[in-house]
């Protein structure tokens, strides 16, 4: 089996390497376009921001790489955000898998309300074969300061003052926004899960 | 809901753990790795490593000991100990580490902290303030508590979070070995002025004192390091008193 991680200007991709290979695979970092289409399983990290993410993928065409793929994709924080449809992130057309819109937290006026969300959030409305042996309520590693809103693709809710989506899911797509590759053994099962798809 | 976080600290020397204690569960409690580990597995948060080593070689002995924990714990870990530039935030974070601490050298140069937030993101920037109350004030000390400043520390964590900082983590040398608790007030202060998360450090003796700085002082996280590094207070202990005290903890 060949696991691909997609290189582009954002960071953690280090960890998920890592956490891979705690799973006994070992993953490819790579942009080259050809690698990416015959990988078996590809994943989509990220940490950073939206809108130089989508330019450096545009200037690659890998844009439209990710879009067509057939095999499972999984997107992880800005990876997720990014395979939304557009985000509030300096005004980011994104690529459009999930039809949902990414925001940015908002403090309700009554309280301060801390951004980005770092920390252990539960999530809850588990739906995915991703989260197979998953409790409801688990616990996983939240660092964000945009969320995608809920949706039909909606596969997993967590609360940060409001309901967002955790996890989303579309045919080959599977998208988390908190990160399995920190989140313990939980996070290590969903990573494992996916591979086992 | 989000959790309070308990953060393990442990003091990190020539790639080793200095504070070492026995533990049963692990063959060498100067392996850093194999302490990180275990705390990871007893349930803890996060975890910091602060290397004191004061070679030459420090950095490279850093880098190797970063990837060499990434690759063997599955939670998020801060690194901090004379990080003063871009480079060397780059290399610990190529390395694997997931946020670094930055303190006297931000203090000394604040526009260190607009560079690492612009060039790597706020969330991984963590401003480490050594603070010490005296002449009716919280004020700043650097170079691990030896120097003085005459600026207060609230002051300077509000800039730093303008700056770009993503967290403060705020020890009070008062409290810091006294065991008497943490710095309820100060430690109130920044939480609940500032919006970014602060993690509370320095004088955690009891479950009782995490309570408080979690309920009275709305800290975001608590660390320690002595007190569970001697065993004195077991993290899944701890957890399991503060959440049937109707605190939101992780499992």
């Amino acid at each position: 089996m060949k696991t691909v991680i997609i290189k582009y200007n954002a960071g953690n991709i280090r960890s998920v390497m890592f956490a891979l290979d705690r799973l006994g695979v070992e993953g490819t970092v790579t942009d080259d376009v050809e690698e990416i289409r015959s990988a078996d399983k590809v994943i989509f990290p990220g940490v950073g921001e939206a809108s130089s993410a989508m330019r450096y993928l545009q200037e690659r065409k890998l844009d439209q790489v990710i879009t067509s793929l057939q095999q499972p994709v999984l997107g992880i924080c800005l990876g997720m955000q990014l395979l939304c449809k557009h985000s509030e992130e300096n005004d980011t057309k994104c690529l459009g898998i999930f039809d949902v819109e990414v925001r940015r937290f908002q403090s309700p006026v009554d309280n301060l309300l801390k951004i980005p969300q770092i920390g252990w959030n539960n999530i809850t409305g588990l739906y995915s074969t991703m989260f197979e042996h998953v409790p409801e309520n688990s616990y996983m590693y939240f660092v964000h300061s945009y969320y995608a809103a809920l949706g039909p693709d909606t596969v997993a809710t967590a609360n940060y003052v409001i309901n967002y989506s955790a996890a989303l899911q579309k045919d080959n797509f599977y998208a988390v926004q908190f990160h399995p590759e920190k989140s313990a053994t939980e996070g290590q099962k969903i990573l494992d899960n996916f591979l086992k798809l | 809901m989000l959790t309070k976080r308990i953060i393990p600290c442990l003091d990190i020397k020539d790639g080793r753990t200095v504070k070492g204690v026995n533990f049963e569960n692990i063959r060498d409690a100067g392996d850093p790795i194999e302490l990180g580990a275990l705390y990871a597995e007893q349930g803890a948060d996060e975890l910091v490593f602060l290397d004191i080593t004061a070679t030459n070689e420090r950095r490279k002995t850093l880098s190797e000991l970063v990837t060499r924990i990434a690759k063997h714990v599955n939670i998020p870990f801060t690194v901090g100990g004379g990080i003063s530039s871009v480079e060397d935030v780059n290399v610990l974070l190529q390395s694997g580490a997931d946020k670094i601490s930055v303190n006297t050298s931000a203090f000394k140069r604040p526009e260190l902290v607009d560079e690492l937030a612009k060039e790597f993101g706020s969330q991984c920037v963590v401003l480490a303030i050594d603070t010490r109350f005296e002449d009716g004030d919280w004020y700043v000390y650097l170079n691990g508590g030896r120097v003085k400043t005459d600026i207060k520390a609230y002051d300077w964590a509000k800039e730093a979070v303008q700056r770009g900082a993503g967290e403060i983590l705020l020890t009070s040398m008062n409290n810091d070995g006294t065991k008497q608790g943490f710095a309820l007030d100060i430690t109130g202060k920044l939480s609940q002025n500032l919006n970014v998360p602060v993690i509370a450090s320095g004088g955690a003796g009891t479950m009782q004192h995490f309570m408080d700085v979690f309920e009275n002082a709305q800290a975001d996280a608590a660390l320690a390091a002595s007190i569970f590094h001697y065993k004195e207070i077991e993290i899944q202990a701890l957890k399991t008193y503060l959440y049937q005290r109707g605190l939101n903890i992780r499992f």
